[in-house]
């Protein structure tokens, strides 16, 4: 059942929307090209995605969430995982404190009191996400003052096909024609991307979203603007529930110690602590101390007390590492090092490490526990120091990480909602997006400057490992202060982890002897070994001569790989005429050489 | 990417003799690429499909064909539990948790201590998805308070825990293999009984790389590392996990105190007799180990070959030495030898050389006597005679064997010519002035 009649494409009014087991968010690209995050008509912008009925009322968002207390049995949450799903192959973990899942012939189904005077109704998955998908619709039509009728939609990157077409379905059935669905991280990234600052430069992303029950990490390589994903890990079993958990216990603790009850054992008890505790935590992230205010908390005791951030971070320090080791694990799953994750380019000699300017690395944080400010900084610590952690405690003109995917899902649907629904499917078809990527990096041998005045040449990269092809790069060397004929080695290239051990320093005795207990400490901190990366020359592929170059000049070279791994190289003198011109041909093709 | 990206490094130089008819050679191609997809996503993406659809419409085999190629990197969620649950094990009281084997609770019974914490993870929810009691609830099948669950649920809190994990794995008696017995072993198969053993006490290792059996093959050093390293194991086993629960209330801190200090002696105890249990096990080995048997014949081999090189060196230096004295006698003989013969020779020359002076001597005094001393007249006088005799005499003492000889010749031939006889002799003595060897007035008779 479709509301509304068939629309053609010149008439798709779209939106995008992130769709969360805990919150959901709408987002609309206005004409000035900005993506905005659109408050519902209760001023939230981050909605719970839970549904609750009270006397045949249906709640959203917010209010239902706060009946979570009152009604659990009727009120219906963290049920997007569940869509598209095998009841056999769902985790009802997450809705224990809220209507439970059941079978409805293979699918789930929630058994809930939805219409005044009856008996409960089995209302399936799919349903109660038709009837959230049409309240966030809705709330982005009154917001816009104009009739939504379209949208794209963020998915986890391991969604299987059921469960796209189950989405896909829903929506439908609500009103809104899909016009794409996009990966959660890739939108998060987008959001970052399309931001009018940002330059487009070859760059490896790794995007944390860390939501309420579930997280997941993606290794992003973006190349020329196109992003290839690398390796994704998911934890389903860690989220801010887990940090909730650490609050909830840490309170029902102080108020056992008054009262020698735990309120986690009475249920509505549990469910107020869960609600307040989470609001406590979420005042950690910006103050240093947060309050826990209950009004009959348990056994009609009103409850308040306070807990400082520092204790928290303590409390939570394992979760905190659970965390770190997610997106540890999704870098080394990429066959990277977080090393990689990094915008120098280490040279052999140590001293001179030069930065590529227009390479970079980021880790990007999304999902509201992402706000947390110490997975941040503990991040920082894991990363190299020149990689950006984009949060809001550690970097300051991060996005908020609740908005990014509304926020991606909307840019992308600015540039889609143009064409027909036909054209969109074949501009995604894997005929399209399957593509070849350099499975090495591909650079020239240049000087590295060293305090030993010239050395031997290294290999530096210039296209990326993990390019998508057909690409093109054009990159500028230096000639040496003498000028004259000088050396072009095209070849691949393969980075390396090499670990140095320190020298053990000789102590200094400068002040007479006298060291104090912190000078110690940092000493032995200088002693842990150096990790970094040195490339390699894998295979040569080319070498040009540049005969009588001008002193002082640049030398400019153009690679174009074709998709089929054939490339055309020219190299050049800037500002002198003529230079070399040549083709490589493709692997396993045999021609006669010529261009 | 249009611009162009400037790196501030400098090319090298054109090396010496490097040569090209148009200045460029090509050394190979590309490695083959990874096919994997990009993300429909974004302008340069859109950029990128307008190009490569070109207007065309591709078909579902094409999608088929073009997602086969592709690299996956989303693993299969599989939900099959592959082990089998047994009845008695789902019918657990979750509160004797201590009893449990948590790797059997988890389907983990194959890997038990290598079990990994990814795998320990999927293992739980496998079994998440299947015992939830939310959807036993709902399908009606009530486990009387959830007790498998929370089976599920301590045994994953375990193996997680690093620290717990190792409690647990040092008393997993499922994991021991146990040492072969003498009949096993009588029929020979010693690596292939022992390796197991020594495979699973190795868990215990706080050192990583801990050295293994091997095999036949093994080398002295190999085989003297491994019997080191294991009768210097250094365990981490410990045996907490069989402490007696100490009660947790405040009312009997006397009884408490005992139970902790029993505990704490039982664990003592447990590790001592673990590190014997170990030595033991070691000592069996050792002492069915044949290439220990092996190596000691190889050894005393060894020392009889040395033994034998030793004596022949000996002899053989001996013989050297004796063969050198011998020739040093030799030589020494040859040497005096000839030493004498020279002698003699010398003495026989002396002799003749003295004969030939005495003749010669007697030639000159004759010479002067047979023109009777330069007498003018008749007899010479006794004092003439003994003048001449005196200057001759001074003469002949003052000249060397050979003048003498060479005198004595030239005076033979003068035939009594009295005025040649005494020219030759004056001609000597001013020849002996002249080299100082005689003065003018000691000469009396030949001027
Ligand atoms: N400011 C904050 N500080 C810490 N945690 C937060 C903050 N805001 C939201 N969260 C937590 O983020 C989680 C929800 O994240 P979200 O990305 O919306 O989840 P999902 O992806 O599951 O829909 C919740 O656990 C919530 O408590």
């Amino acid at each position: 059942m479709s509301e509304g009649p068939a629309v053609n494409a010149a008439e798709w009014f779209a939106i995008g929307i992130s769709f969360g087991n805990s919150n959901s968010s709408i987002a609309y690209t206005g004409p000035d090209g900005k993506a905005e995050v659109i408050a519902n008509e209760e001023g939230d912008r981050q909605i719970p995605s839970i549904l609750s009925y009270v006397d045949g009322e249906e709640f959203h968002g917010t209010q239902a969430k706060l009946q979570l207390i009152r009604n659990p049995r009727d009120t219906v949450a963290y049920f997007r995982d569940y869509l598209g799903k095998d009841y056999t192959s769902i985790d009802p973990t997450p809705c224990h404190q809220s209507a439970h899942p059941q079978q409805s012939d293979s699918a789930v189904a929630f058994s809930i009191h939805d219409a005044n005077d009856e008996g409960p109704s089995s209302i399936t998955v799919s349903e109660i996400t038709t009837r959230h998908l049409r309240r966030l619709k809705q709330s982005a039509s009154d917001f816009l003052g104009k009739a939504v009728n379209a949208a794209v939609i963020t998915v986890p990157t391991n969604s299987s096909a059921a469960q796209r077409g189950a989405l896909i379905s829903s929506a439908k059935r609500a009103g809104i024609e899909v016009l794409q669905l996009v990966h959660e991280p890739v939108a998060e990234l987008m959001a970052y991307d399309a931001r009018p600052e940002t330059v487009v430069v070859d760059k490896l992303v790794v995007v944390a979203d860390l939501g309420g029950t579930r997280s997941d990490a993606s290794v992003i390589a973006s190349r020329g603007g196109m992003y290839t994903i690398l390796a994704t890990a998911h934890d389903y079993e860690l989220g801010g529930a887990n940090l909730d958990q650490i609050i909830i216990d840490h309170f029902a603790k102080e108020f056992m110690k008054k009262h020698q009850i735990d309120p986690r054992e009475n249920e509505r008890g549990l469910a107020k602590l869960k609600l307040e505790g989470e609001a406590t935590k979420k005042a950690l992230s910006l103050g240093t101390n947060a309050t826990l205010n209950i009004e009959s908390l348990t056994n009609g005791i009103d409850f308040s007390s306070t807990i400082n951030r520092t204790r928290y971070e303590l409390l939570a320090g394992k979760v905190f590492s659970q965390f770190t080791n997610l997106i540890e694990q999704a870098v080394k799953k990429a066959g990277l090092d977080v090393l990689d994750i990094n915008e120098v380019c280490g040279l052999s000699q140590a001293v001179h490490c030069y930065t590529r300017k227009t390479h970079e690395s980021q880790v990007i944080l999304s999902g509201g526990s992402s706000h947390t400010p110490k997975l941040a900084s503990r991040l920082q610590s894991i990363f190299p120091v020149t990689t950006k952690i984009l949060a809001p405690s550690t970097f300051p003109t991060a996005l908020n990480p609740s908005d990014l995917a509304a926020r991606g899902a909307a840019i992308q649907a600015s540039l889609i909602q143009e064409f027909d629904k036909e054209d969109i499917e074949q501009s995604i078809h894997p005929m399209v997006t399957v593509t070849p990527h350099l499975s090495n990096a591909i650079g020239v041998r240049l000087l590295s400057p060293s305090v030993l005045g010239e050395s031997s040449p290294d290999f530096q990269p210039l296209i990326d490992v993990e390019t998508a092809l057909p690409a093109r790069r054009v990159t500028q060397y230096r000639v040496s202060n003498t000028g004259g004929d000088v050396l072009v080695r095209v070849c691949e290239g393969v980075r390396e982890i090499k670990t140095i051990k320190p020298i053990p320093k000789p102590k200094e005795d400068t002040n007479g002897g006298e060291t104090d207990a912190d000078s110690e400490l940092e000493s032995d901190e200088e002693e842990e070994e150096i990790r970094q990366i040195v490339w390699n020359e894998s295979r040569p592929i080319a070498e040009i001569a540049l005969k009588d170059v001008k002193s002082g000049s640049k030398v400019e070279v153009v690679v174009n790989i074709n998709s089929d791994l054939g490339l055309q190289v020219t190299a050049r003198a800037i500002g002198s005429r003529g230079g070399v011109r040549f083709a490589v041909d493709a692997p396993n093709v045999t021609s006669d050489g010529s261009i | 990417m249009a611009t162009a990206e400037v790196i501030p490094l400098t090319l090298p130089p054109l090396p010496e003799g490097w040569n090209a008819e148009k200045d460029f050679k090509i050394l190979g191609t590309l490695s083959n690429a990874t096919q994997r997809n990009i993300e429909p996503v974004g302008p340069h993406f859109l950029a990128h499909a307008r190009r490569k659809r070109h207007r065309r419409t591709f078909s579902e085999d094409e999608r088929i064909q073009a997602q086969e190629r592709v690299k996956k990197v989303e693993e299969e969620e599989d939900n099959e539990i592959s082990e089998p649950e047994d009845p008695i094990m789902l019918s657990r009281d979750a509160k004797d948790w201590k009893g449990q084997d948590h790797y059997a609770v988890l389907g983990l019974s194959k890997y038990r201590y290598r079990a990994t914490p990814e795998q320990i993870k999927r293992a739980h929810r496998k079994k998440v998805l299947r015992h939830h009691p939310d959807k036993k609830a709902a399908s009606g099948q009530d486990d009387e308070n959830d007790n498998f669950f929370k089976c599920i649920q301590k045994a994953t809190e375990i193996l997680l825990d690093p620290a717990k994990r190792r409690q647990f794995d040092s008393v997993d008696e499922a994991a021991n293999v146990d040492p072969p017995s003498k009949k096993q072993l009588s029929k020979g198969n010693f690596y292939k009984l022992w390796n197991p053993v020594f495979e699973s006490e190795a868990r215990f290792s706080k050192i990583q790389f801990v050295p293994m059996l091997g095999d036949e093959s093994s080398s002295k050093e190999e085989v003297e590392a491994f019997y080191n390293f294991w009768y210097n194991f250094d365990s981490w086993r410990s045996f907490e996990y069989q402490d007696e629960d100490v009660p947790d209330d405040n009312e009997n801190r006397d009884q408490k105190r005992h139970i902790e200090r029993k505990n704490a002696n039982a664990r003592r105890k447990k590790k001592t007799e673990d590190t014997a249990r170990l030595r033991r096990l070691v000592d069996d080995a050792l002492a069915v180990d044949e290439r220990i048997k092996k190596f000691r014949k190889e050894e005393r081999a060894g020392k009889d070959k040395r033994r034998l090189e030793k004596e022949a060196e000996a002899k053989r230096l001996a013989g050297e030495k004796e063969k050198a004295r011998l020739e040093e006698e030799r030589l020494k003989k040859e040497s005096e030898e000839t030493a004498k013969a020279e002698r003699e020779q010398n003495k026989k020359a002396k002799e003749a050389a003295k004969n030939a002076a005495k003749k010669n001597k007697r030639v000159l005094k004759s010479s002067v006597k047979d023109v009777n001393y330069f007498s003018k007249s008749g007899e010479a006088s006794a004092a003439q005679v003994d003048a001449v005799l005196d200057d001759v005499e001074l003469i002949m003492n003052k000249i060397s064997n050979e003048e003498l000889a060479s005198l004595a010749t030239r005076l033979t031939g003068m035939d009594k010519d009295a005025a040649a006889i005494k020219t030759i002799y004056a001609t000597a003595a001013r020849k002996l002035i002249e080299e100082g060897k005689l003065r003018e007035a000691e000469i009396k008779t030949f001027f």
